[in-house]
Parts: C-alpha cells; sequence; structure tokens
C-alpha cells in the first residue's frame, strides 16, 4: 500500500505540469516554425501536419523532448483522398506519450505518383509491419525499410486495394444480380 | 433416467424398427450376391473420415453437429481425421481468403482417392457477404465441390443434411468412376495433374 502510495504521489508531482495540446503545439512551433502546420484538437486531441521530407526530424523530436516524450507509436496509417491534387496520400501517425498518458496524431502528405516517405522503423521498431501494411494497402513506399514487402495480401496482387479507384468488390463474383442490391 | 438395455435390444414396446434395405441382388440359403460397386459403396459411405478445414462461424456449427445433440457419428462419420492422408471427405466451412486458397488446395492434393469435398456455408460456396479483394468467391474456383450447403453459418441439420447427399454420391458411385475420362477432365480443368 506504501509504494502504492508513494507511486501515486510520484506521478501526481510529475504531472504538476500536466502536458497540454498547447504546450506541445508551442513547442513544435518553437523548433519547427512554419513547417508545422494545420493545428487542430479534434475530440480534445491535438493533430497537426508536416511536409513530408520533415517527418523523421519531427518524430525524432517528439520522441527525444524531455518534455513530449513521444516514444510510443501506436500506429501508422495512410489515407487517400483522390480529390486533393498534389496531395492524394496522408500517412498518419499515432503517437502516444506514456508517461503523461497524452495521444496526438501528426499528418503528412504526398503526392500519389512519388509515394515516398522516409521511414520510421529506426525510430520506432513497431513501425516495421505497420509500414509494410501501409505499403500493401495504399503503395506508399518507405524509404529505407528494411523488408518493404506485402504483409496481408498475397504476394501476387498487382494493386494497391485501399486506393479508391480500385473496386472493392471482388470481379471474379458471379452470383450478386445488381437488381438485387439497387444498382 | 437411462433406458435399460434389453429396452433397446429386445424391443419391448413393440415399435418397428427400421433396418436400411440391402443393395440390390440374389438371396438364396445361406448366401447374397451382389455387385462388388454396390457393396464398396455401402463400406465407404457408412465409414466416411471427415477433414474439417474450419475458418470461421461454419466451424462453429460444426462442431454441434459433432457434439452428442446432433452426432455426426450416427452416420459412420465419427473419426474425424486431421491428417489429409487418411480422410476421405474435406468439409470446407467458412471464409476462405485468397491468401488461404493455395493451403486448401495443397490440401486437397495430399489427399488419397476416392475424396469427396463438401462446401459448406455462403463463404466457402460463394464468398458470401464477402465480396471483396481479400476472399476467394467459392471454394470451386480452385478445387471440386460435391455438395454444397447453403446458409449463414447452416444449422447442424443442413450439415447432417448435406452429409447424408455426400453419402449418397459415394454409395452410388461406381469404382470405375475416378478412373475415368470424365473424372480426368474434371481434373483437368483445376490443373490438378
Amino acid at each position: 500500500m506504501l509504494g502504492l502510495a508513494n507511486g501515486y504521489r510520484l506521478t501526481a508531482n510529475s504531472s504538476e505540469m500536466a502536458l497540454t495540446n498547447e504546450t506541445i503545439q508551442e513547442r513544435l512551433i518553437a523548433k519547427f516554425g512554419d513547417l508545422v502546420t494545420n493545428f487542430e484538437a479534434p475530440y480534445g486531441m491535438l493533430c497537426f501536419e508536416a511536409p513530408k521530407d520533415q517527418n523523421l526530424k519531427l518524430l525524432q523530436f517528439l520522441y527525444d523532448d524531455p518534455e513530449l516524450r513521444f516514444q510510443f507509436l501506436t500506429t501508422l496509417c495512410a489515407v487517400h483522398y483522390p480529390q486533393q491534387k498534389g496531395r492524394e496520400l496522408a500517412v498518419v501517425y499515432h503517437l502516444h506519450n506514456l508517461q503523461d498518458n497524452v495521444r496526438i496524431r501528426f499528418k503528412v502528405f504526398t503526392d500519389i505518383t512519388t509515394p515516398d516517405i522516409f521511414t520510421a522503423t529506426n525510430l520506432y521498431a513497431a513501425a516495421n509491419w505497420m509500414e509494410r501494411e501501409t505499403y500493401d494497402f495504399f503503395g506508399v513506399n518507405f524509404i529505407g525499410h528494411p523488408n518493404l514487402k506485402r504483409i496481408l495480401n498475397v504476394d501476387e496482387m498487382d494493386y494497391f486495394p485501399m486506393r479508391k479507384e480500385f473496386p472493392l468488390e471482388d470481379g471474379t463474383r458471379i452470383d450478386k444480380d445488381d437488381a438485387m442490391f439497387g444498382r | 433416467m437411462a433406458r435399460p438395455v434389453q429396452y433397446n435390444v429386445k424391443n419391448g414396446g413393440g415399435k418397428a424398427i427400421h433396418i436400411v434395405a440391402p443393395p440390390e441382388g440374389h438371396t438364396g440359403e445361406g448366401f447374397f450376391t451382389t455387385k462388388l460397386s454396390d457393396v464398396v459403396g455401402l463400406a465407404r459411405k457408412n465409414s466416411l473420415w471427415p477433414l474439417p478445414f474450419a475458418t470461421s462461424c461454419c466451424g462453429i456449427e460444426f462442431m454441434a453437429t459433432m457434439g452428442a445433440h446432433y452426432d455426426l457419428a450416427r452416420f459412420g462419420a465419427e473419426r474425424v481425421g486431421f491428417s489429409p492422408r487418411q480422410c476421405d471427405l474435406l468439409m470446407v466451412m467458412g471464409t476462405i481468403a485468397k491468401k488461404m486458397g493455395p493451403v486448401l488446395r495443397q490440401v486437397y492434393l495430399q489427399m488419397a482417392e476416392p475424396r469427396w469435398v463438401l462446401s459448406m456455408g455462403a463463404c466457402a460456396s460463394s464468398g458470401g457477404i464477402f465480396d471483396t479483394y481479400s476472399v476467394l468467391q467459392g471454394i470451386d474456383q480452385i478445387i471440386p465441390v460435391d455438395v454444397y450447403i447453403p446458409g449463414c453459418p447452416p444449422r447442424p441439420e443442413a450439415v447432417l443434411d448435406g452429409f447424408m447427399k455426400i453419402q449418397e454420391l459415394v454409395g452410388k458411385e461406381s469404382i470405375r468412376r475416378r478412373n475415368g475420362e470424365q473424372y480426368k477432365q474434371l481434373m483437368e480443368s483445376y490443373g490438378i495433374q
């Protein structure tokens, strides 16, 4: 019980200056200036964007900074926005500061014709499979990834199924009558 | 309370006991002659060894079918084998992803002739609700299927019905069928040897 009580007090002390979204935003702007943009906090979760060639510098800063300490990569994925010309693919990193229990989202956008993003595997080992998955479904080319090949889909697949131009439905299906699906 | 054994043996209640009719043949004093294929069919169909290839909820229904209440063992399929080399009936139950396709095909190829395939449920038969890039739209794209059971998932009664359909096929199958030209063509259409 004593240990628990001490532990609780320690936590309470260290969170005297609780890490707020404003603090994170200020530190990021102090370090990177205009490079970080589009700050917003939907449902209280801080979210921002940076140029894609800056992603590693930003992740490294978020990881190393003694206050920010975003040392856990919760997840990583891509989103396809076909209508945004020149920035069709977004790669989203969900980061977690385990000490202060704060989560943030960090996005980089890339042109779909050159979907090259630096890999985060050297910083977060967890990024390895997540980047493979992102490559598998969206075709994001993670530069420097140790083993960038398909992870979930069949190896023979010759397209990236989560890109919007590809149909969700399988082309070999023969038993579905479109009239029954209101088409 | 359990019934005493004599009740089953002596039929004290006078209930009609149904015995399956023997195959067509000639009966005489102490002998019975019939076709070899009938006898072989009879033996095969009442001792099918199923190989359950259960990948999702249909597999759960199959577990119920194997359980005491529905009891697939009544049909001579007590022995569920997990080695393709020993089994006669491949029961594919559940969604087969495209990545699982080669595995399923390999299991089928490892089975010795004669072999039968039962496709249980909407997913195995047609892809079911999973009309998507990652799911095989019916296992008959990669292996020949003898009986399809509709349902999502089918009730154990439907599985028993499907199994009895398989038994019917097995019992009536000519022992020469697997050497026939038609069968060879079927195999070739699937690219098997």
